[in-house]
């Protein structure tokens, strides 16, 4: 056992950190210390300067533009991407149907989209949620009806993420009613073009626009548009949410967030809004959610090098999603606490020569936006479903 | 950066587990407390046997040089069996100060004997009306005519009363001393009771006993630099115990939820269960992964080992606790009968987690240094 990178992985670090201090534009980093809304524009402007340099897609297989890199690397890439505050491509693109049609794809849908997904010359969005369904997802209702070469979609989409700049959705739809609920789901791609699509936009509590209700009439599909087999997008849709275990907790993201509140509590300390009580109990409370970082990440260690190892499924993997979520909204939390009152104003973004007050107006909307993190994806409780069945037996 | 055993080390941790396991079944534990001493001679000698009592010693003291991660795997093992013997108190504790601080003539008349089972050795530290799990002392030891004459009283002597040797901690005038004490001469009183976890503890007296000069270890003013040491081993230690503790009081829970029927069915159908049993299981995750780090920084620098070793012990704390109180509430009744091991489990979580320094002193040390994260 050894806690140290090899000095290979250093080196690999050192790279990585230099491109990032150089590579990414200062307004953008600007805009992610103080948690202002990226716009459409600087997702991707900044993913293709990650793909021009090949790091846009880096879990995706060699031959579509992944790089073979060990967990370690994955790992090391993720905590460097977050702490130099550089903001993630488009998780759908990215993440979620890069991989799947590199792995599900015909080669036409691959000559198609790989390369202008990989450099968001196409902006995804996912048509997963149905209203009703939630986490029962299998229970879902939106219609794809044979007809010739075409399916015909009737019903709605519901949580849509930025559907508003979507040119593409991936989506499942029922093909079939009459087995189980899991079968009879397939797995379509659809312009957001074609006629018959509406999307309306759904405000949320941290006052963005991110969610969009989306719905479907009468609105055709070419049969060309099928990801694996009719009736088989079950299967498809499980390969996409297996996540990637190299970064599921986002250790990364937390320890940001965790020196930024360091650096706002010297702040407040040094200008008197903190009483030494305060001060007390908030060095308590900071060492107390340190101690749960540092586990979590050891922990994700473990399955980085488990995974370096050859090492299959274990339990250290299976609590690092739901334990990084509480962790990502405990630091949300820690800081909207530090702001007091001075976080209730939030409009107060970039305030020239105050390089916290950004920090500060973002505090509250953060915290509020934060919390969806431990719904989406398959809520916590769900995760915890999943533990107790296939880890416990129970 | 890798976390994979060597073949010899799991070769180890299976080889201990197994044998714990297949000697130390709970009936045995349980007539070992109740027999006089409160654990089991035969139990100790078979850990002699294996040679698990030299392992952190030199070779050339007769030991076998392992390191941390050696330690972690035992301590694993000596936690899920829930052993009462002197391993801690004697190996880790008195055998640290050995290690760190004694001569090679004192190791010589030693350890052979402690690595062979039969020499039994205490660390007499803890004092009442004292800052708790701070090297502060008021025992004295003046120097007297070629020797030293002890003064003082020590709490919570883990296996005191049947230590033949004591390492008692004493100001010196010249910082903190550790000094070799024959338990049985003039001038010492031992009183012992039962911890609640089943180990035996006692309070020790010293009426202006008198030892040689040959009794301190290193110098007058080297106690606190050799405690500091031996007490991040020992808290390494503890994590690592504790760990095997929730691993067994977690399996032994879940197969409970699996065969315990309810309503027709069996409980661990129930979603309410089902979830805290998972919350038990991430706390075990940390704990590991925290028993890990305090295993390899151990060798590492200072700063560093102090605040690794501070984040692991105030997380087993925590997650002793969760564990051990979840594993009593979904057992229901059954938890809390004497003749049952999940609560014996759960005493001994508890009595770890106020051993060395409890969660909250750990994190108001951490806050002290300014977290766990040294700044960058």
């Amino acid at each position: 056992m050894n806690l140290d990178f090899t000095p290979e992985e250093i080196a690999f670090r050192d790279e990585v950190r230099a491109f990032f201090r150089e590579a990414l534009p200062d307004d953008l980093r600007r805009k992610m210390i103080d948690r202002e809304h990226l716009e459409k524009d600087d997702t991707v402007r900044w993913q293709r300067i990650l793909n021009a340099r090949g790091w846009a897609v880096t879990h995706w297989p060699v031959q579509y533009g992944g790089q073979a890199w060990t967990p370690a690397q994955r790992y090391i890439f993720q905590e460097e991407m977050a702490l130099a505050h550089a903001p993630e491509g488009s998780p759908f693109n990215v993440n979620m149907i890069g991989p799947v049609l590199c792995r599900f794809g015909t080669d036409e849908q691959k000559a198609r989209f790989l390369a202008a997904t990989a450099n968001l010359d196409i902006w995804w969005c996912q048509g997963f949620s149905e209203p009703g369904a939630g986490s029962d997802l299998a229970s879902l209702k939106t219609s794809a009806v044979r007809d010739g070469d075409h399916y015909v979609l009737n019903g709605q989409k519901i949580w849509t993420t930025q559907a508003q700049h979507a040119d593409w959705m991936f989506g499942l739809f029922r093909t079939d009613n009459s087995g189980r609920k899991q079968q009879g789901i397939s797995f379509l791609l659809l312009d957001m073009g074609t006629p018959g699509i509406t999307v309306r936009p759904i405000e949320t509590i941290d006052g963005g626009h991110d969610a969009n209700e989306v719905f479907f009439d009468d609105v055709r599909v070419p049969v060309a548009n099928l990801v694996g087999e009719e009736g088989k997008g079950w299967d498809v849709a499980k390969h996409l949410l297996g996540s990637e275990r190299s970064g599921i907790a986002r250790i990364g993201l937390s320890k940001e967030r965790l020196s930024q509140l360091r650096s706002l509590e010297r702040r407040l300390a040094d200008d008197g809004t903190l009483t030494t009580a305060e001060q007390q109990r908030l060095a308590f409370k900071l060492a107390e959610v340190e101690v749960e970082l540092r586990a979590l990440e050891l922990t994700q260690l473990r399955v980085v090098s488990a995974d370096a190892h050859g090492g299959g499924a274990n339990a250290a993997a299976s609590i690092l999603k739901v334990k990084g979520t509480e962790m990502q909204q405990r630091m949300t939390e820690l800081v909207l606490e530090l702001a007091g009152p001075a976080g209730l104003a939030t409009a107060a973004h970039g305030a020239p020569g105050d390089p916290d007050q950004g920090w500060i107006a973002a505090a509250a909307p953060f915290y509020f936006t934060m919390r969806k993190v431990s719904i989406f994806g398959g809520s916590n409780e769900i995760q915890k479903n999943i533990i107790a069945k296939t880890m416990l037996g129970l | 950066m890798d976390f994979e055993l060597t073949d010899e080390q799991k070769m180890l941790s299976e080889t201990v587990t197994r044998y714990i396991a297949e000697t130390y079944e709970f009936s045995k534990r349980e007539h070992a407390l109740r027999g006089d001493e409160g654990w089991s001679r035969e139990a100790y000698a078979g850990l002699a046997e294996m040679g698990l009592l030299g392992l952190p010693f030199a070779e050339e003291d007769g030991g076998f040089g392992g390191g941390g991660v050696e330690m972690m795997l035992i301590m694993e093992a000596i936690g899920r069996g829930l052993m009462v013997e002197p391993y801690f108190a004697t190996v880790v504790l008195a055998g640290g100060v050995l290690r760190h601080g004694a001569s090679a003539a004192q190791r010589a008349g030693i350890v052979p004997g402690l690595v062979a089972g039969e020499h039994i050795l205490a660390l007499a530290h803890d004092e009442a009306g004292i800052a708790r799990h701070t090297l502060a002392v008021r025992t004295t030891a003046r120097e007297t005519g070629g020797g030293w004459t002890l003064d003082g009283a020590k709490i919570a002597v883990i296996h005191g009363q049947s230590a033949d040797t004591l390492i008692v901690s004493a100001t010196t005038g010249q910082g903190l001393g550790l000094f070799l004490v024959d338990a049985r001469a003039e001038g010492v009183s031992i009183e012992g009771a039962r911890g609640y976890d089943g180990v035996p503890v006692a309070s020790v007296r010293l009426s202006g006993m008198t030892v040689g000069a040959d009794a301190l270890i290193g110098t007058a003013g080297d106690g606190e630099a050799i405690l500091d040491k031996v007490f991040d081993e020992a808290r390494a230690a503890l994590a690592a115990e504790a760990v095997g503790a929730m691993a067994e009081t977690f399996d032994i829970t879940v197969d409970y939820l699996k065969t315990r029927q309810q309503f027709g069915v069996a409980i661990g159908s129930f979603q309410a269960l089902q979830h805290r049993a998972v919350d038990m299981l991430m706390q075990l995750e940390l704990s590991r992964s925290m028993a890990v780090l305090a295993a390899l920084s151990l060798g590492g620098e200072v700063d560093q080992r102090r605040r690794n070793i501070a984040a692991a012990k105030a997380q087993i704390g925590k997650s002793g606790r969760i564990v051990g109180q979840e594993a009593v509430q979904m057992h229901g009744a059954i938890g809390i009968t004497a003749e049952y091991k999940v609560g014996h489990a759960f005493k001994r979580l508890t009595a770890i987690d106020a051993l060395l320094g409890d969660r909250d002193h750990h994190l108001a040390r951490l806050a002290a240094m300014g977290g766990v994260y040294a700044a960058a």
